[in-house]
């Protein structure tokens, strides 16, 4: 289960790297849907996927990218990542 | 922050989940160099294309190479030519391993029992006076014998500034052998007299393909949305060029800033090895093409630009349907 400080880290990310108006990674919610609701698509998460690898060390396959639905769902994936390494 | 959900009703966000998560993943291939016409304002021989590489002739290579080309990604096969149906044996390699498209004049049927489902999308140029003259020849009154009542079988109608006043009666030709249509500009590689749009044609034939939308929805696939963008080239606040286009060739893409892109998009010459720039003609000024994919495909990538307002959002969400449709990601 990933942390607080990963989950607002990944939203800070997001909002960054894509440009999300109107929003904070306090108040961007960990498990509003990215695809239904944000309207994100593969291109946006393989630019968000770009900096989290970079800056957490990991690798993420992009046949993984259809289960990173939510920030919640990215930050414990980097965190699963993060412990098997 | 705006939300899919804040902007649509509950009938249009079901459709906008119906396509958000179909991730096309689209290539284009020159199946052969070779075709059994050749019209006045065809890319691939007017730029030359044809002699860019050599064909591969053998087909175990073709099929490796399809194979190869599955495992990078590639979810849709757009096959293109020269004429695909000279090759069966290609088309054949690629319809047993990837979804896939294929272009066609039509002059040639493609075998129903050998190709059951493969979405044919058949090239129109105008009226039989314009066939005759941009491709030697009435190729509809031959392909629409050939594809009568096909439901995997559409026409791709090129539009030339000489149909205004036209379309009705070719869209009504369609209508009566059965078939679909879709819409998009001739851009007049090879700079044919009287082929070229000025501005106030442009604005006239956007009306006329309204109209064949209102008057024929079952027949025309298209949107409104798509025939602002093609006549004016112009999307939100942007225009459509070099520095926007979607459509070019991945490994080849030394833009810089990079727009939003195809992910994976490569076009293929014949030899299997060599990259064309782009979905269509090197040669090309991007700042008048027409190409209707490339125009498609650039709002396509743009869906968060269309976050904005609710018809904003309808309108991306009718032109990937539409997209989605014509490379059969959904039914009609």
């Amino acid at each position: 289960m990933a942390t607080d400080t990963t989950i607002l880290r990944v939203a800070e990310v997001m909002i960054d790297e894509l440009k999300l108006e109107d929003v904070t990674p306090d108040t961007f919610s960990p498990d509003i849907d990215l695809v239904d609701e944000v309207g994100i698509d593969s291109m946006d998460l393989a630019t968000v996927a770009l900096v989290i690898q970079d800056e957490y060390g990991i690798r993420i396959d992009e046949d993984d990218y259809t289960k990173l639905t939510t920030v919640r769902r990215i930050a414990d994936y980097i965190e699963t990542k993060k412990m098997a390494a | 922050m705006k939300t899919v959900s804040s902007l649509l009703d509950a009938e249009w966000h079901e459709r906008y989940k119906r396509i958000s998560r179909l991730n096309i993943r689209s290539s284009i291939y020159d199946v052969t160099n070779r075709c059994n016409l050749r019209c006045k304002g065809c890319f691939f021989f007017s730029s030359g294309e044809d002699k860019a590489a050599a064909e591969e002739t053998d087909i175990r290579k073709w099929e490796a190479f399809i194979d190869r080309e599955k495992e990078r990604g590639v979810n849709l096969a757009i096959l293109i030519g020269g004429e695909p149906t000279l090759c069966m044996d290609r088309v054949e390699a690629f319809y047993k391993r990837l979804p896939s498209f294929c272009a066609t004049n039509g002059l040639i049927k493609l075998d129903r029992d050998r190709f059951p489902d493969l979405m044919v999308g058949i090239s129109l140029w105008g009226d039989e006076e314009d066939e005759k003259l941009l491709r030697g020849k009435d190729a509809f009154a031959i392909s629409s014998k050939n594809y009568a009542g096909d439901p995997n079988a559409y026409y791709l109608y090129t539009i030339t500034p000489r149909q205004l006043g036209k379309t009705g009666r070719i869209i009504r030709k369609i209508r009566d052998a059965g078939l679909k249509v879709h819409m998009q500009l001739l851009s007049n590689d090879e700079g044919v007299d009287g082929f070229s749009w000025r501005p106030d044609e442009l604005a006239a034939i956007r009306d006329e393909m309204d109209d064949a939308l209102d008057r024929y929805p079952e027949t025309v696939i298209s949107s409104k949305y798509y025939h602002e963008i093609i006549t004016t080239g112009r999307m939100l606040d942007r225009t459509f060029g070099w520095r926007e286009c979607p459509s070019v060739t991945e490994p080849l893409d030394t833009r810089d800033p990079r727009p939003r892109r195809l992910i994976h998009f490569i076009r293929w010459a014949s030899d299997l090895q060599t990259m064309h720039r782009c979905c269509t003609s090197e040669t090309r000024d991007c700042s008048t093409c027409k190409d209707g994919a490339a125009h498609m495909s650039w709002v396509m990538v743009n869906k968060r630009a269309h976050i904005r307002t609710a018809k904003d959002l309808r309108n991306w969400i009718e032109i990937y349907e539409m997209f989605a449709k014509l490379y059969q990601f959904i039914p009609w």
